[in-house]
């Protein structure tokens, strides 16, 4: 396999439609990378989720600010960044939305689920001050692209079934 | 591909078959203004069918969950049936599968309200 680094970004309104926008394309070079349904899932989702905590929390939905989406693909994986133009903030001070006082909240699980379907997760202070989503997911070796492909490590659900 | 939404009545049940996707926009804010407005009938029985649901982000997870509450605030229920596997696994890893009664059957749904 070719060692080039494929590199692709865009510059997103902070705008509902730009949620859709990041996804599309993300998905688009994920599928064209080998990733299988499953996976494409979980980076479509991932996307999304960091696009929405860009423009919702990041930019506070405020039009005149931007939303930074870039997307590396190397040999090994395919890393995607979300910038906005906020003031950062600290993953520790992220709630757990699995704790039993957050369970029905209405808000607050996009990183969680960032977390549970990409394989590496961080978030970093960015060149504009606000915060820097870097996620990544390791590309499938040639032949093992299935439907069912294998997500993060907390994509396994395990829990019992009721109803 | 956006919310639809259409409504029918089963007794003091009402079914809310839902297809496309609860996604940030347009797909949460429908979701939102079907249970309010049933709220307002005074229908609080409320079963949402999912079964063309395919894809759930974290906004529409919050619609979910705002709408169940809304329901409970005022002594009625909202339940799920007929989850697809993609939205399964989301209730499932966000331990929510835990706080909605789900169904596979629409006849054990209804008869649940009893």
């Amino acid at each position: 396999m070719a060692s080039e680094i494929k590199h692709l970004e865009m510059t997103l309104e902070t705008q509902v439609e730009s949620v859709n926008l990041a996804e599309e394309m993300c998905l688009r070079v994920a599928e064209a990378a080998g990733f299988g349904e499953d996976d494409c899932y979980r980076i479509g989702m991932s996307v999304r989720e960091g696009v929405i905590n860009a423009f919702h929390y990041g930019n506070e939905e405020r039009p005149e600010k931007k939303i930074y989406l870039a997307v590396d693909l190397t040999a090994e994986k395919m890393i995607i960044h979300v910038l906005d133009e906020g003031v950062g903030f600290k993953l520790i001070d992220v709630p757990d939305p699995l704790a039993e006082e957050n369970l029905l909240s209405t808000s607050g699980r996009g990183i969680f689920l960032m977390r549970a379907f990409m394989d590496e997760f961080d978030v970093v202070s960015g060149r504009t001050g606000g915060a820097e989503i870097v996620m990544s997911k390791k590309l499938p070796t040639p032949g093992s692209a299935s439907p069912n492909g294998q997500g993060g490590q907390n994509a396994t659900p395990q829990q019992e079934e009721q109803g | 591909m956006s919310l639809h939404a259409t409504h029918r009545d089963a007794g003091k049940v009402t079914v809310v078959d839902l297809s496309g996707r609860i996604t940030l926009g347009d797909g949460s804010a429908l979701l939102r203004k079907t249970i309010r407005g049933l709220l307002e009938d005074q229908r609080k029985m409320i079963v949402l069918n999912l079964a063309d649901v395919d894809y759930i982000d974290s906004s529409g997870i919050g619609e979910l969950v705002s709408g169940f509450t809304a329901v409970k605030n005022q002594s009625g229920d909202l339940k799920l049936l007929h989850l697809t596997k993609k939205v399964k696994d989301l209730l499932q890893i966000t331990k929510l599968y835990t706080v909605f009664d789900v169904f596979t059957e629409e006849s054990a749904a209804l008869r649940s309200f009893n």
